[in-house]
């Protein structure tokens, strides 16, 4: 029970050229087909063991939810073929087929028979569910009148009410509150101890690894990649941060930069690479490692005196770590127009795991609100991976040195003596 | 093939059941008067027919002279015909009013034409009650005939969710169809004799009609109500051989496009 087997699976939608070609196509016997098919997933093979629980990643449109659709049985493959053993539970749409004006106990009973089961097992487990979903009086009141986190709460301990052989999860755990959330998951871990399938499709690097015991990596409709969550997590993330730098890139081009870029203009960045330590321009940094950030700048106008900072942040724009050429004295003065200027900062890269990205400015003073030359977000986007260090939480790593110390009762006991 | 069907439909017998139920409810929830709403509407149609026609236009029944001979004749077609109307346009939109189930949730699709006929059967149930009871009173109740009532309403659901079925699918991949029978239903209506009777007619014109498979259903309901005559089993054969027709390339059009079905709802 619970075995999954997926072989050759492929998907895709026809395409016709004109609303008339279908009916030709239906209505004319013998013709030549008249669409044309836009594959959306193409030669899809795994197979998951009963008790596994393998993670599904990919950026938007890679085919995550269509493979998750066919496994469920809402779209039928094109091609290929799909063998399940077991009594599939899918969180895909959490509250599809509530009925607004019903009572949460009306479309509790729905719900359960939209997963096929009778009247009389829903009611046996009518007490489960109303527990779980802790959404007390409501349970009686119109569905209406709930806030989306309790039509969530109540879907998911519908949708959960029986263990399931197979467990499929599209990220229907990022709603609700933290609290549900947890609890959710605890169940969900439950589930997993008792024997049962999983199958999430996750952004969430932390819900991938902590939970799954392979990764499947897609990109544009194929197996990507499938391995250990830490190992496809990491490349996923890199071919993000890759994407990322490109996306920034073109932008700048399309717009003549003019959207990522403000300043005056007397002075101009050339070119910003992050170094590795062998001189190579990366995206890529590995924790630890001496990384040098290079810049080029170049000299328009004359200029008394020239500044420049740049700033690491986040994914979520929250500053790292940043640093101006003032406050470290190393201010340039009387620069003439057609001047190159090369800017070198050497750091350890004492980052952790994520995305990150380098904002840049040039200006005459320490803030660049006085004189500013130019401002530059997203000058780059480079990544943290950690393959080397101890696997560290958090955003900087502080190369903790651990030592630890064990004492005997007797030396305790001895302490006490002391003391009194 | 068929014993599949069955089995999906009789472990999904929760669904089909508890759906028909909400949407009966769920038509009469905030409404202060539910189910009568399901008598008025074909009650103001027959007042309205058998005002206009038997006592305005003075139409009279052939061999027949009570003005209330015409409202059963009349009720005896447009109850009936409501039924076939129902369950038609129901089941062509079928798929796609239920376009966000389908894409999100697996269950078998055979459900949707069963939940259905259920409900149009339902609502049928109601009406004929009321009409059976009033025949009762008025002293009109058709004897041992009556029997034949379920031959020919079996008869008349078998066609109706053969084309029903036909039609759903088909709209999904082309709307007009939908559009379409809308305004075929409507000619249907008047080129089938139910508000009037078939041999006021000029002959040739009554031949035409008779090509009509609903004609011979039709009529043998009226003779059923009005005379307590069995009805012409031999003329009901095209109906049934339509009727067999439509259910096998319904249910072969349906298994082969249900797949295809969602990815174009």
């Amino acid at each position: 029970m619970g075995h999954i087997r997926v072989s050759g699976l492929g998907k895709a939608y026809k395409q016709y050229p004109n609303r008339w070609s279908r009916l030709f196509e239906w209505m004319v016997p013998f013709s030549r087909t008249r669409h044309h098919l836009h594959w959306v997933l193409q030669g899809v093979d795994f197979e998951i063991q009963p008790g596994e629980a393998v993670g599904i990643v990919g950026v938007n449109g890679a085919g995550k939810s269509t493979l998750l659709k066919m496994i469920t049985g809402t779209t039928q493959p094109t091609c290929g073929e799909i063998q399940l053993k077991g009594r599939v539970a899918a969180l895909l749409e959490l509250g599809m087929g509530f009925h607004p004006d019903f009572t949460g106990r009306q479309n509790t009973f729905m719900a359960g028979q939209l997963l096929g089961m009778q009247v009389e097992e829903i009611e046996a487990l009518m007490p489960e569910i109303e527990s779980f979903a802790e959404i007390g009086e409501a349970m009686d009141h119109q569905v209406r009148t709930y806030s989306s986190g309790m039509q969530m709460r109540l879907a998911f301990s519908v949708a959960t009410a029986r263990r399931p052989d197979i467990l499929i999860v599209d990220e229907a755990l990022s709603v609700g509150d933290a609290y549900f959330q947890h609890k959710s998951f605890d169940r969900i871990r439950n589930f997993r101890k008792a024997g049962t399938t999983l199958l999430i499709v996750s952004h969430d690097r932390s819900a991938i690894q902590s939970i799954c015991d392979t990764a499947i990596l897609l990109e544009n409709g194929r197996m990507a990649m499938r391995g250990k969550p830490e190992e496809v997590m990491d490349y996923y993330n890199a071919m993000l941060a890759q994407r990322e730098g490109q996306t920034v890139r073109q932008e700048m081009l399309a717009n003549g930069q003019v959207q990522t870029i403000s300043g005056t203009g007397e002075a101009g960045i050339l070119s910003v690479r992050l170094l590795d330590p062998k001189g190579r321009s990366v995206e890529v940094a590995e924790v630890g490692h001496a990384m040098v950030l290079e810049v080029q700048v170049e000299v328009r106008q004359d200029i008394e005196r020239l500044i420049l900072g740049f700033m690491i942040k986040d994914r979520l724009g929250q500053p790292m770590y940043g640093i101006n050429t003032h406050r470290v004295d190393k201010a340039l003065t009387d620069l003439k127009a057609g001047e190159r200027v090369t800017y070198r900062f050497a750091f350890d890269m004492r980052l952790g795991k994520g995305n990150y990205s380098v904002a840049l400015s040039l200006s005459r003073l320490d803030s660049h609100l006085d004189r500013n030359f130019e401002w530059r977000d997203y000058g780059l986007v480079f990544h943290v991976i950690n393959n080397r260090q101890e696997d560290f939480v958090g955003c900087s790593w502080l190369e903790a040195q651990t030592s630890v110390t064990r004492s005997s009762d007797k030396v305790i006991e001895s302490d006490s003596e002391v003391l009194q | 093939m068929l014993r599949n069907l069955y089995q999906s439909l009789w472990s999904y017998r929760g669904f089909i059941l508890g759906s028909v139920k909400r949407e009966f409810q769920a038509r009469y929830r905030n409404s202060l008067f539910g189910a009568l709403w399901t008598v008025l509407n074909p009650l103001s149609m027959i007042v309205v027919y058998t005002v206009i026609f038997s006592t305005i236009m003075r139409a009279r029944l052939p061999g027949v002279d009570d003005g209330l001979a015409y409202s059963v004749y009349l009720c005896a077609g447009l109850l009936t015909w409501g039924l076939f109307a129902e369950i038609t346009t129901r089941s062509q939109s079928m798929f796609l009013e239920n376009a966000n189930l389908l894409k999100k949730i697996s269950f078998p699709r055979i459900c949707l034409p069963v939940i259905v006929l259920m409900n149009a059967g339902i609502n049928f149930a109601i009406i004929l009650g009321l009409f059976l009871g009033f025949l009762l009173i008025s002293g009109r109740l058709p004897g041992m005939a009556l029997l034949a009532l379920v031959p020919l309403l079996i008869l008349q659901v078998m066609f109706a969710a053969g084309l029903g079925m036909i039609l759903g699918v088909l709209n999904v991949f082309f709307r007009d169809v939908g559009q379409f029978f809308g305004i075929c239903l409507q000619f249907w209506f008047w080129l089938t004799p139910i508000v009037y009777p078939l041999s006021i007619l000029p002959e040739g014109i009554q031949r035409l009609i008779g090509l009509n498979p609903m004609t011979a259903l039709m009529n043998s309901y009226q003779n059923l109500f009005l005379y307590n005559q069995w009805p012409n089993w031999n003329s009901l054969i095209p109906l049934l051989v339509i009727g067999l027709l439509f259910c096998v390339m319904g249910l072969r059009l349906f298994r082969q496009r249900v797949g295809e079905m969602v990815d174009e709802l």
